[in-house]
């Protein structure tokens, strides 16, 4: 027992020593590394659905669109500028706190997720899968098109000047000097993100060995069974969706707040797939495994990348960075499933909710 | 009126396209449960094969129907020789893995194949030569191209020969039977392993078709261009009921035309406020109005759950 709490210290230093370290060498490494969590939130809220409920989503990344749009409406001059009422309305521009950005973002998100689910609830499986692309590629049209008659989402040249996140009068968007140390801006994130996440997976954990998630676990093994036991399958799939939805409308309102700049080039189904493929990669409904796979897809490439300089050279620019990690991502995707395809860190007992120490 | 009946031309030629796809989706998915999401890959190596083998072939001096019908031919060839590697190499080994597993496979392979296809092709767009005449077919008010002709016929001749196939031969028994009950079939002397690599052969080699009509008919071919056919193709294949073969057909020719009936008329309906560029957002549309009330697909029969 102790010495887990030592274990479990340490990690947690290292975790919050890991960017002061890393931005020494660029702040580029730290970028990476905050990105990285920023996925991880994703694939615990795609785990929620997929792993957990059993339901395969593959538009999930509209939900991350959603929030990101929503934060980027609220909190950037493009409403004022195009819209006289909102100018008159909110004279010193559109800066809505994040108190009332991120919890909109997230019951919009939420509902988006249940008005999506209603529909396709009697679905199963496959028909689930492309439904729910279809939903994504509905949701990434509108963002597209949505600049006439009205500006609403600026088209295909997305929002920009979008404010940095502020909590209690402090801004995420400045780095701070203490002394002559200086934790950028960019640091600064990484934190809020990791607090997030340690939010996000004590959420699951609790909800993995709840009464919810247990249920949720009854109707990915077996539906019919399930509702025989009286769960209430409709209600139950709903709310999978609309939990996994919040967390995708909250990631997406902390990728507008960390990029101050969106655009529908940012969800595109490349997106939702690959978040599938960190969920099913790491290992489904089983939260280590999902981080792992959260974190070796979207950090690993972006690491090789900074290796790719030579090998361009050498293949005469054909093999540029984005190309190398395109191939990386796919190679990562087939060679794993060939050699373990429960995943890389699979949930330890299948279907088995409870750890066998509770008695 | 007229352009009712330009917009019913036109989706039908797209229609047909989205059809040739859309069985071999349904029959992968037939035999074995898989979404073989790289099947619009496919569709992409075969335009993009016929391009070098039509460019290579440019100053021989043949006329424009024999080099599409040679190019048309290396397409065939060379998509089938990759389905047949792709199914054997990625897919085979998880049959009896968990579900997801090989669907996963089968999206990293799309990937692989987009990435591969931008280091051999370069990611440019490139220009795909006039082969056949350019002068439209008057009929009477609504015109149609020589390509898109030959769209219609060579997808009736290729779907009359696939009924044939599949009803008549011993092959198509044998796939049928597959479909129906794999180790029962094993059982009555049927190889299952060759029974699926004969459907990725037959599936790459109507997705090869496809692809070259597509290039043909939309005049460009890119690394990216096997996505959206593959995605409609497959949306087309669930909306007529996924493993049905006619179900593929009746959802591809269906998704074609409301999507061109949807690009001809939105625009002037709504007065402008909704473009064509919509069109895209009436075939998702259909499909999840369809999919609400018919939960198994147009054609699709009512089957228990093999979760």
């Amino acid at each position: 027992m102790k010495n887990k709490v030592v274990v479990f210290i340490l990690c947690a230093l290292a975790l919050i020593a890991l960017p002061l370290i890393a931005q020494s060498f660029g702040q580029g490494w730290v970028r990476i590394m905050a990105l990285a969590l920023l996925y991880v939130l994703l694939a615990l809220g795609l785990n929620i659905v997929v792993g957990y409920a059993g339901l395969l989503d593959l538009g999930y990344v509209a939900f991350y669109a959603v929030g990101a749009y929503m934060y980027a409406l609220l909190a950037s001059p493009h409403l004022f500028e195009n819209f006289p009422w909102v100018a008159q309305v909110f004279p010193n521009g559109m800066h809505t706190p994040v108190w009332l950005v991120v919890p909109l973002a997230a019951g919009l998100a939420a509902i988006a997720g249940v008005l999506l689910g209603t529909p396709v609830l009697k679905l199963r499986g496959d028909y689930l899968a492309i439904v729910t692309l279809g939903f994504g590629e509905i949701i990434r049209v509108f963002m597209n098109n949505l600049e006439q008659p009205i500006n609403i989402t600026n088209g295909p040249r997305g929002l920009d000047r979008i404010d940095a996140m502020h909590l209690f009068g402090f801004s995420f968007g400045k780095a701070i000097d203490i002394g002559d140390f200086r934790i950028s801006s960019v640091a600064l994130y990484y934190y809020l993100f990791l607090a997030l996440v340690v939010f996000s997976v004590i959420i699951c954990q609790h909800l993995e060995t709840s009464r919810i998630g247990r249920a949720w676990m009854a109707i990915r093994e077996d539906e019919i069974a399930a509702k025989a036991m009286g769960i209430n399958t409709r209600n139950m799939k709903l709310l999978a969706f609309g939990m996994g939805a919040t967390f995708g409308g909250v990631s997406g309102a902390m990728f507008a707040a960390f990029q101050g700049f969106v655009s529908p080039e940012s969800f595109s189904l490349q997106e939702s797939v690959m978040i599938v493929a960190m969920v099913v990669l790491g290992g489904m409904g089983h939260l280590p495994g999902v981080i792992l796979g959260a974190l070796m897809l979207s950090a690993l490439p972006e690491v090789l990348r900074y290796v790719a300089g030579p090998l361009q050279e050498m293949t005469g620019g054909r093999l540029d960075s984005s190309i190398l990690r395109q191939l990386l991502i796919a190679l990562a995707m087939i060679g794993i499933m060939l050699s373990r395809p429960r995943g890389l860190w699979p949930a330890p007992e299948h279907g088995k909710a409870l750890p066998a120490t509770v008695k | 009126m007229e352009t009712f009946f330009q917009q019913i031309i036109n989706g039908l030629v797209l229609g047909s396209m989205y059809a040739l796809v859309a069985l071999g989706y349904t029959m992968v998915y037939g035999i074995i449960n898989l979404i073989n999401f790289a099947h619009g890959e496919v569709l992409m190596v075969g335009a993009l094969t016929s391009w070098t083998v039509v460019t290579v072939l440019a100053d021989s001096g043949l006329p424009g129907w024999a080099l599409m019908l040679i190019s048309l031919v290396c397409a065939i060839v060379v998509c089938a020789a990759l389905n047949f590697t792709i199914e054997k190499l990625a897919y085979r080994p998880l049959r009896t893995a968990p579900r997801l597993a090989p669907l996963i496979t089968a999206m990293g392979m799309s990937l692989l194949l987009q990435t591969l296809a931008m280091i051999i092709w370069k990611p440019n767009p490139k220009p795909y030569p006039q082969l056949l005449p350019t002068d439209p077919i008057s009929l009477g008010g609504p015109v149609i191209s020589v390509t898109q002709c030959l769209i219609l016929g060579i997808t009736a001749v290729v779907l009359a020969s696939l009924m044939y196939l599949v009803n008549k031969t011993k092959l198509g028994r044998a796939m049928r039977a597959t479909a129906e009950n794999p180790r029962v079939a094993a059982l009555m002397g049927v190889r299952p392993d060759m029974v699926i690599s004969a459907t990725f052969i037959i599936g790459a080699a109507l997705a090869a078709v496809a692809g070259v009509m597509w290039a043909a008919n939309y005049g460009t071919v890119q690394h990216s261009m096997g996505f959206l056919p593959g995605l409609k193709a497959f949306t087309a294949a669930v909306l007529g009921g996924i493993g049905n073969l006619a179900g593929a057909v009746v959802g591809g020719v269906l998704l074609g035309l409301v999507e061109a009936l949807g690009a001809g008329y939105l625009g002037p309906l709504t007065g402008n406020v909704l473009g064509s560029q919509y069109s895209d957002i009436f075939a998702f549309a259909a499909l999840i109005l369809v999919l609400t009330l018919r939960p198994a697909g147009l054609l699709g029969e009512r089957v228990a759950d093999r979760a």
